[in-house]
């Protein structure tokens, strides 16, 4: 294992001091995880609690504009909600789903990768040819069908309780084929190493030998793609509320809010969308620009753009 | 060749069953057909009696032959919103989509080919730079946002596009067009520059790769020791052998632009198939919806095989791969 010595010591954080913008990116990032994870600390309002929201207070823009009111420094929406807090809830309900997502992903994804790249045959060439086909729709479109037809079979009241994990599943189970190729082209490279060689001439049972031996070596293109596929899943997640088919009004993401301000914009109202969509594109963009960097590091072959 | 064919022939045919079993298993579990049929003074009886005349008590795989001989006939079931046949609706409505489709393709090629091509051959320029920095961000907008955004600056605070629908349509044959109108073009600006606003990104990025991987190459130090032309070997010599790699991706996708055409045209109103899936949804129009489902489906799985296929053509490589 790694250790904290070794890791200061390692081209990853030597690499890491010279980029600035991943300097920022990993900043933001942590910044914003930290608020979301300390929403109740951090927000002035509880968006969630109906004694705190005033009808009355509606529609009130941002601190700088005209008719705003100190104490909603970025507004409300059209319900009295706090923007700020709404936001700061909603970044927390998109990041669960997000990681909640690309955790359950990774491991269907890096589990049968292994499995069946380690073992070909039939199951091998059964998991690819499904990852291929799934791959050929886009993940998006297979979230948007799946989350279409549960929502009819179970009805739009019912969906909305179950609507965290079931978005979770959704992404989840519409993105693992882009864990399974990656793991499985690893483990492909790997297992005809000397070290594999030694470890089944030894006679270690076959999942010892994947687990322990094979699965650390396939961990720096896992950690490429983990950060990339967060990114991917909060989007999924953004578009797929924006469309109605994820979270309800009452406990919104960030796709939801953007959803519900924009039929505001017409009358002028554009901060309970702009808001809600600034903060989005601020948390997928430090995630993507750390991607790159990952990326960049562990696969030197590339040229740097 | 032609065991390959064969072979990716076959694949097709069974994703598409399988496609077609999803579809009806959608079918079975969404709402009660003879609820929408029949009002609340029809006696059980005569429930009993239709239920067993429309074959609702046949085992599910009578049924599913059923539904599997009538979609081969064209027939994927009658809209419960339209009172139509659903095939009537789709084909109705997919040529906005296509237009849409066409369109934001034509800005992503024009675009992404010359700016490609140009931050390959000069990665240190400043416009280069901006561009791979641009694409990122570009990338982390979703559609939904572009699209929102245009609408606010240039329908609601500048007032120079209209905002939804697709304006202007003139019916030539079955195909009600809206790219031969003034107000028709003024409609389809947004909607296929939101469209493209995310693939764009990517097919600039795509086509630099290859084409600096390619300007690595042998063939390529080759052509410059002999002296050729600059611009012969950058658009003739290099471009040639990037255009594979990019009209493979183009292909895959296809899936991506469907799943973002129902973003776009939601936002626009716009009134296509991705609309009319999203209108069939709100509705719980099941079979609206599983026809949608089918006929995407057939459409995918046949143009990732056609392009599966003249890949295998011109790449015989990929003909060997999965040979057991």
């Amino acid at each position: 294992m790694m250790t904290f010595a070794g890791f200061k010591d390692s081209f990853l954080w030597y690499s890491f001091k010279r980029d600035k913008i991943a300097i920022i990116s990993l900043l933001v990032l942590v910044l914003l995880v930290m608020v979301a994870v300390f929403a109740p600390l951090v927000a002035p309002y509880d968006p969630y609690d109906p004694e705190m929201i005033d009808i009355m207070n509606s529609e009130i823009p941002p601190v700088w504009e005209d008719g705003g009111e100190k104490a909603f420094v970025l507004g409300t929406d059209s319900q009295g909600r706090d923007m700020l807090s709404t936001m700061i809830y909603g970044m927390r309900v998109s990041l669960i789903i997000g990681f909640g997502a690309v955790a359950l992903q990774a491991i269907l994804g890096v589990f049968i990768g292994l499995f069946a790249g380690y073992h070909g045959g039939f199951l091998d060439s059964f998991f690819m040819r499904a990852a291929d086909v799934q791959l050929s729709f886009s993940y998006l479109m297979v979230a948007i069908f799946m989350s279409a037809i549960l929502q009819a079979i179970v009805g739009v009241a019912r969906f909305g309780e179950i609507a965290v994990p079931f978005l979770i599943l959704v992404i989840g189970f519409s993105q693992w084929p882009q864990y399974a190729r990656t793991v499985r082209a690893s483990v492909l490279a790997e297992r005809n190493k000397e070290y594999v060689e030694a470890a089944r001439v030894a006679g270690f049972p076959s999942a010892q030998i994947i687990i322990k031996q094979i699965f650390p070596n396939t961990l720096s293109p896992i950690l490429v793609l983990s950060t990339i596929q967060v990114a991917n899943a909060v989007m999924s997640e953004a578009a797929l509320s924006f469309l109605g088919l994820g979270m309800p009004i009452d406990r919104p993401s960030l796709g939801s809010l953007i959803n519900s301000g924009f039929e505001f914009i017409f009358s002028g109202a554009w901060w309970i969308t702009a808001l809600p969509g600034l903060l989005l594109v601020i948390l997928v963009l430090s995630i993507n620009m750390l991607g790159d960097f990952l990326r960049d590091v562990f696969n030197p072959k590339l040229y740097k753009g | 060749m032609i065991a390959f064919m064969i072979r990716r022939i076959t694949q097709a045919l069974i994703v598409i069953i399988i496609i077609s079993i999803i579809g009806f298993a959608i079918k079975q579990s969404v709402g009660d057909p003879l609820r929408e049929l029949m009002g609340i003074s029809v006696s059980m009886e005569e429930r009993e009696e239709f239920r067993e005349k429309l074959g609702l008590n046949d085992p599910w795989y009578v049924q599913y032959g059923r539904f599997l001989g009538n979609a081969v006939k064209g027939d994927l079931g009658t809209s419960m919103f339209y009172k139509r046949p659903a095939t009537e609706v789709i084909l109705e409505k997919a040529p906005a989509t296509l237009e849409l489709v066409f369109v934001s393709s034509l800005i992503i090629i024009f675009l992404s080919v010359p700016l490609g091509i140009f931050s390959a051959i000069k990665p240190n320029s400043l416009l280069s730079r901006l561009l791979m920095g641009g694409s990122i961000v570009g990338v982390s907008i979703p559609v939904f946002l572009t699209a929102i955004m245009m609408v606010y600056v240039f329908s609601i605070k500048l007032g120079w596009l209209p905002s939804y629908g697709r304006g202007e349509v003139v019916m030539i044959g079955g195909w009600g067009t809206g790219l031969l109108t003034v107000d028709g073009w003024k409609h389809i600006i947004m909607p296929s520059i939101a469209l493209s606003s995310i693939m764009l990104p990517l097919f600039i990025r795509l086509i630099r790769s290859e084409m600096m991987e390619v300007l690595e190459s042998e063939y390529i130090k080759y052509a410059w020791a002999k002296g050729i032309n600059k611009k012969r070997v950058w658009f003739v010599h290099a471009f040639k052998n990037t255009l594979l790699p990019v009209i493979t991706v183009g292909g895959v996708q296809l899936g991506v632009t469907i799943a973002f055409t129902i973003l776009t045209e939601t936002v626009f109103q716009w009134q296509g198939l991705g609309f009319m899936f999203m209108e069939a949804v709100e509705r719980s129009d099941a079979p609206l919806l599983v026809a949608y489902l089918m006929f995407v489906g057939i459409v995918m799985v046949g143009v990732n095989t056609i392009v599966d296929m003249i890949y295998g053509l011109v790449n015989p490589t990929v003909r060997i791969a999965g040979v057991k």
